[in-house]
């Protein structure tokens, strides 16, 4: 079967432990990750796990259902690049004797959009965001050309092209259950 | 009220009602069994002779009871010991609380003595496992694991306690879990596949059911047995599906997998619908997927969404607890007769019991047989004994010749295959049902791996009727090597010791069989009364279990003889 990147997508609850519940599962199937991204999400107390990984849908299915059944996890989706706006951000240290022997400094912040965070005598820091594709291409022309000195990608992050988080209808159908609970709890009681 | 957090976690398990623990004491977690000291009255605490013991024997409790299991130990040497016994109720879904002892939170992460990353190393082999660094925590963590373990499809879950947390105080309150939002136990009904599923089962001609464990966990057997009833299906069961329907009811058509019954093997491949019920398409009951029921439409009733089309797509998945399930299914069905289709399976039956069953359960010379042993034992107890197995021929043989009156009666080590499973266990199987009488059959080298548990038969006097197999061999991997390996044996031949003379150590009686004519009277003897007995029968070095579908491959392949 065919091989694609995918982006998983999974809501998490803030406790210790669940990046290891999750990565053993990719673990297990031989998965490679390719990036990986965790931080707070919108709603209070909730993590947002994006992993990427290159794999056939067959294993991405199952993947993501047993990431879903952990006890931990909110909610765990995939999607393809089609159904997502990504991003990824790149920080790019070189030498400032050498970009200014360059000379185009001005062209090349224009075409690739690059923003300037630091400039020192001796090093010059660079930020680009875009797809790994834009960020990796402005890579391999300074390495070409006047060279890195550091460079650093982070892990994707993501969003669905639909309206809504998918995990708000979910949180709101629990916290329903939830009162339906406690109410024929207090009944028995 | 205000209590350590060792006393709070002992009141948190009164309060679920647990009665019996299996554990050992060690250093991370002697706050807690100095609080069990006072409770001796209220809790029965059973001292197995090694942690993997106890974790064996609390599953052997909840697979006969249905409770959560209970198992109390400490860290480090104690936890990886143990981890044997959890990985097991991971594959077969037994609700099982592991509660070890850590060292305490100031020390955790220092390599302090007898520490090990519990947290880290369970994960992947437990539904839940949590940390209790606080004596605050007790109380919710044991709520929430008994929440978890017992509740959808049952798993392990465990506690690491650390020592800190077990000696500071805490005002103790406890409130049971009935609800945690990231999880939904048993999923809601989806009418739509029910009635997709309905309607193959209508069309069918030839409709043919394969019964799972899930049926046991949902205490659906009533249910089931009025769906095939209705619609007049013929049913198999899986390993862990044993005891599901009684032997002798009247749909009920046997094993199905690598050592199950002909004519359902057979019939897997010649049905029109399949429906699995609460089963998982383990590769020992499908052999190779590309074949298996290919014919077939096939309807899958699961409660954990993740087990729908892992193994095997099907036409119908339907993801929810058999319990509510099969009576939605049985309202749809149309009452049907399937006598042709049901009586094609005799003439395989037939088959097998000319080629496999009467050599290996009446044989007239020759060594005795484990399926002469078996078969004996069973009808001894009128078939209502729990038959707790240990892993290999042993075991197969107990699942195609004990036959079972009630459900939870055959309890073995199905997804994990752990020998020295079944001494363990057959302990908490006894415990669970003091009333019944239960046969262990093991094999010699099962029944060496755990055999220091005939201490803790010994100091408790728990009566376990213990039957060794003894073939000198580890005849299952034998098996294979004769007949995949062209008979080179290599290390499976055993030099065994009297096993009588260690039971007679432990003052248990026993006696050793060698004569068939011996058979029946020494089985008498062992069921004479409720003590403790070890039976060990010196069977065929060289027997075989029959039938066999080698591994991934498919029914055709199946030997006889």
């Amino acid at each position: 079967m065919e091989k694609t990147l995918y982006t998983v997508i999974i809501f998490s609850e803030n406790t210790v432990g669940v990046l290891n519940q999750i990565t053993v599962i990719f673990t297990r199937r031989g998965l490679n990750i390719e990036t990986l991204s965790v931080s707070p999400s919108a709603i209070a107390g909730i993590h947002k796990f994006t992993i990427t990984v290159i794999t056939t849908q067959d294993v991405i299915e199952k993947v993501v259902q047993q990431i879903d059944k952990r006890v931990d996890i909110l909610k765990a989706y995939y999607n393809t690049d089609e159904d997502l706006v990504h991003q990824e951000i790149a920080l790019y240290k070189v030498a400032t004797d050498k970009l200014l022997e360059l000379g185009s400094i001005e062209k090349m912040i224009r075409d690739y959009q690059i923003h300037v965070l630091e400039l020192t005598e001796n090093c010059v820091v660079f930020e680009k965001t875009g797809h790994y594709q834009e960020t990796q291409k402005l890579f391999e022309e300074l390495s070409s050309t006047i060279g890195v000195l550091q460079f650093i990608r982070s892990g994707r992050i993501a969003i669905t092209k639909s309206k809504v988080e998918r995990l708000s209808d979910m949180l709101e159908k629990m916290s329903k259950l939830e009162q339906k609970v406690n109410a024929t709890t207090e009944t028995q009681e | 009220m205000k209590m350590t957090g060792a006393k709070a976690l002992i009141e948190s398990l009164l309060q679920e009602g647990v009665e019996t623990i299996f554990g050992y004491p060690g250093g991370a977690i002697l706050p807690v069994f100095d609080a069990l000291y006072d409770y001796d009255r209220k809790v029965n605490h059973i001292l197995t002779r090694h942690e993997q013991g106890a974790a064996h024997a609390a599953e052997g409790y909840a697979r006969v009871s249905g409770k959560v299991g209970v198992c109390l130990i400490t860290s480090g040497p104690a936890a990886t010991n143990a981890i044997t016994g959890i990985s097991d109720a991971m594959l077969d879904s037994v609700p099982l609380l592991v509660i070890t002892g850590q060292v305490g939170a100031s020390l955790l992460g220092t390599d302090a003595f007898q520490e090990i990353d519990v947290i880290g190393i369970t994960q992947p082999i437990t539904k839940w496992s949590y940390q209790i660094r606080r004596a605050e925590d007790v109380a919710w963590a044991v709520a929430r694991a008994f929440y978890i373990a017992s509740t959808g499809r049952p798993g392990p879950v465990v506690l690491d306690f650390t020592k800190n947390a077990q000696s500071e105080e805490v005002d103790f309150q406890y409130k049971p879990c009935k609800f945690i939002r990231s999880y939904v136990p048993v999923p809601e009904v989806n009418f739509s596949q029910i009635e997709k599923a309905a309607e193959l089962i209508n069309a069918a001609e030839k409709p043919f059911a394969v019964v799972g464990h899930g049926v046991i966990l949902g205490q659906a057997e009533k249910d089931l047995m009025e769906f095939l009833e209705k619609a007049d299906i013929p049913a198999a069961w899986t390993l862990l599906g044993a005891s599901a329907m009684p032997s002798d009811f009247r749909l009920n058509k046997g094993f199905v997998g690598m050592h199950g019954n002909v004519a359902p093997n057979m019939k897997t491949n010649e049905c029109d619908v399949l429906i699995a019920i609460g089963m998982r398409f383990d590769d020992r009951v499908t052999g190779d997927l590309k074949t298996y029921a290919s014919q077939a439409k096939i309807i899958h009733i699961d409660i954990d969404a993740a087990e729908l089309n892992k193994n095997l797509k099907v036409e119908v998945p339907v993801l929810g607890s058999v319990k509510d399930v099969l009576p939605a299914l049985t309202k749809l069905v149309k009452p049907a007769k399937h006598t042709e289709w049901i009586d094609s399976f005799d003439i395989f039956e037939k088959t097998e019991y000319e080629k496999v069953i009467e050599r290996e359960v009446f044989p007239k010379s020759g060594k005795i047989t484990m399926g002469e042993v078996i078969h004996k034992v069973s009808e001894a107890t009128q078939h209502n004994a729990i038959c707790v197995t240990d892993v290999g021929q042993n075991q197969m043989a107990s699942a195609r010749y004990f036959k079972f009156s009630q459900s939870r009666s055959l309890i073995t080590s199905g997804g994990l295959g752990t020998m020295g499973f079944g001494l363990p266990a057959a302990i908490g199987a006894k415990i669970a049902a003091p009333d019944r009488t239960v046969c262990l059959f093991a094999g010699d080298g099962g029944f060496q791996m755990t055999i220091q548990e005939l201490g803790t038969i010994m100091e408790n006097n728990i009566g376990v009727k213990m039957i060794v197999l003894d073939n000198k061999f580890l005849g299952m991997v034998r098996q294979w090597q004769e007949l995949f390996y062209e008979e080179r044996y290599s290390f499976t031949k055993m030099k065994n010791p009297d096993f009588v003379a260690i039971g007679k150590a432990y003052n248990i009686d026993g006696k050793l069989v060698n004569e068939r004519e011996e058979l029946d009277e020494a089985i008498a003897d062992m069921l004479k009364d409720d003590r403790p007995y070890l039976l060990v029968v010196n069977v065929e070095t060289k027997g075989m279990v029959y039938p066999m579908i080698p591994a991934g491959t498919s029914v055709t392949n199946i030997i006889l003889e």
